[in-house]
């Protein structure tokens, strides 16, 4: 049984979650007594030699200029094609903005079954079931896929495998696309400057606490020292204090850094449903009767005006000493 | 045009999450339901605004489930809507489920399917994409933008690192989420006019799952959390850095 990966790509380039999802496939690959390759779709200005640092046995690349852009059909012929002429069984996808518009229409059309959101590895004693999270990261599933051929989208920041480098093959592979529909893409908008939410290792987030979007800029300070990401809660997001693409929580981006630091933020259900796979959450707030504090691994009852300001001086001294 | 919103059956946001016979069922004793958030909020409401701005527009509403989901599907008819089917099936494959709703669209043949980003439950995102793929229709996720044009739809949706904006033909599949639309409440008028608007009951297709939940598990509790003093926000720091190693 061969294991495919989808290699996870931004504006042609390799994105950091790849090390994630190569291992793991690679892993699945030893799980199954197969190989382990990666699928690149499009133009790609890294290196994929470097792939093989993960554990990818075989690189296949479909470089055509069809696929810079995400079109749900073109994609899910290629890899269709693509598992077909390899004979791959078991493919594998990071949880992002691409695989949520391919994988399902490839799980449909292969009638593959899919898991969306897997936190863990397989387990095969009983046929072949995934864990994943659901109600919002309340709870876990084991899903059994039925099916021969598997469909598995990761979660990133959810498994931690040892990689074994191998020396892998790069080859190109050629699929026959269908012809291109209408669809064009017509504006792009890209956030520059700052770290993409999902992919910070630490993020700093913000709540009604902080009174109003003046006083960002103890937050914004703390975020800097710390290269983190800045998020907020749904009522920061709906007062346009902060972009509307900062909110986290049930009804927005749904994260899991290493480190989530909550400043001035209650910790309502509904924004912990969105922080809770955090690996580690510090919380700020002058109620020590927050429910953050619950959620918590670390927390200081306080003033976030005046413990962000030392905090952030702290952490610039641990840096100049280290 | 013809629209059909896909209406999923979710517990409250603040439900007690938990268990029962073996970790095998989701405990529904004591839970209210309510309409997915994402399908209320943004699929629905965007809907109802294009079916205003031109009246001519025909919106149905679906939601494949058992007869617990009718309440759900009034609510739904009293945002708007002109009617609502219910297909009566319980499963948690969203295959199973997709397949369903492509038969009601092949013979209803609509023209726009929305559907929320995500059910809040099952935390897939998958229905949608497989809905698109069986009915032959272009397929745009994590919308937060949707116009018609006289091609077809112009969408803004979500992407790796910002936004894109797609012109496509109909039939389209659109995941919605915020940004598509504001949230409204249903008025009086809209309540009682739901009461007498058609509800149809669907008996299912037979279709095969292609996954099965086998159990559930709660995540561990939390070991507590270390309080450290405000005095003393270099020991914080200490711990991440020592402790923790996350910074
Ligand atoms: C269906 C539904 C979905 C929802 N989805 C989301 C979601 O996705 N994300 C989300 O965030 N919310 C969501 N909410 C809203 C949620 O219930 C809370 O209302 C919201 O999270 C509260 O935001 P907050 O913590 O910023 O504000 P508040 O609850 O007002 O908390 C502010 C906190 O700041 C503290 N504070 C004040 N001043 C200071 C100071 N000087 N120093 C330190 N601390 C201070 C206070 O003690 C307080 O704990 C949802 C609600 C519903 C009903
Ligand atoms: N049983 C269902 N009946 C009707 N619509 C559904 C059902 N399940 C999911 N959906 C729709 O599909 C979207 C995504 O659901 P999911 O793929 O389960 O995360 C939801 O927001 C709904 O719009």
């Amino acid at each position: 049984m061969s294991v495919l990966i989808i290699a996870d790509l931004q504006n042609g380039q390799l994105k950091k979650s790849n090390a994630e999802i190569i291992s793991y496939g690679a892993a699945i690959a030893k799980q199954v007594n197969g190989s382990a390759s990666v699928l690149v779709l499009g133009n790609c200005s890294d290196n994929l030699a470097n792939l093989g640092a993960w554990g990818a046995t075989n690189v296949y690349q479909v470089a055509d200029a069809a696929l810079s852009e995400v079109n749900p059909s073109l994609y899910i012929s290629a890899i269709e094609s693509v598992i077909n002429q390899i004979d791959a069984s078991i493919i594998i996808f990071s949880n992002n903005p691409t695989s949520k518009a391919v994988a399902p229409g490839l799980s449909a059309r292969l009638e593959a079954g899919l898991v969306s959101g897997a936190c863990a590895l397989p387990e095969l004693v009983n046929g072949f079931t995934v864990k994943k999270t659901v109600f919002s990261g309340k709870a876990f599933a084991d899903v059994n896929i039925l099916t021969a051929k598997k469909i598995i989208i990761l979660n990133p920041n959810s498994v931690n495998i040892p990689y074994t480098a191998v020396e892998s093959k790069i080859s190109t592979i050629t699929v026959s696309l269908p012809a291109s529909s209408s669809r064009k893409v017509t504006a792009v908008n890209k956030i520059e400057g700052e770290i993409p939410l999902t992919e910070a290792e630490v993020v700093v987030s913000g709540g009604r606490g902080l009174k109003g979007p003046e006083n960002w800029g103890v937050l914004l300070d703390l975020a800097k020292v710390l290269k983190a990401g800045t998020a907020c809660s749904r009522p920061v997001g709906d007062a346009h204090w902060r972009p509307h693409h900062e909110h986290v929580g049930q009804t927005g981006v749904q994260i899991a850094p290493n480190l989530y630091i909550a400043l001035g933020i209650s910790g309502a259900i509904q924004h912990l449903a969105g922080v809770n796979r955090s690996k580690v959450i510090v919380v700020i707030n002058k109620d020590p009767e927050a429910p953050f504090f619950k959620a918590a691994d670390y927390g200081i009852v306080g003033d976030l005006f005046e413990v962000v300001p030392k905090l952030t001086a702290a952490i610039q001294e641990l840096h100049a000493a280290g | 045009m013809k629209i059909l919103v896909c209406i999923s059956k979710t517990p409250d946001t603040t439900s007690r999450i938990a268990f029962i016979d073996n970790n095998t069922r989701f405990d529904e004793s004591g839970v209210q339901w309510i309409i997915n958030p994402y399908d209320e909020w943004y699929a629905l409401v965007r809907a109802i605004e294009l079916k205003e701005k031109d009246p001519a527009t025909v919106l149905h509403l679906v939601s494949v489930g058992g007869a617990d989901c009718d309440p759900i599907l009034r609510k739904a008819l009293a945002l708007g809507g002109d009617e609502a089917f219910r297909i009566n099936l319980q499963s948690n494959d969203s295959f199973a489920v997709a397949k369903q709703i492509e038969a009601l669209c092949k013979k209803e043949q609509y023209n726009l399917i929305f559907t929320g980003k995500e059910a809040i439950d099952s935390n897939n995102g998958a229905l949608g994409g497989m809905l698109a793929a069986l009915y032959q229709a272009e397929y745009i996720p994590l919308a937060t933008r949707f116009e018609l044009t006289a091609e077809g739809c112009s969408v803004t949706r979500e992407m790796d690192g910002g936004e894109e904006t797609i012109s496509c033909s109909i039939p389209a599949v659109i995941s919605c989420q915020k940004g598509m639309a504001e949230q409204r409440i249903p008025n009086m008028r809209g309540i009682m006019g739901a009461r007498t608007k058609p509800l149809h009951v669907i008996e299912p297709e037979q279709v095969k799952e292609l996954t099965a939940i086998t159990n559930y598990q709660l995540p561990a509790p939390k070991a507590g959390v270390k309080l450290v003093s405000a005095d003393n926000v270099a020991e914080l720091v200490r711990l991440l850095h020592e402790e923790a190693k996350v910074i």
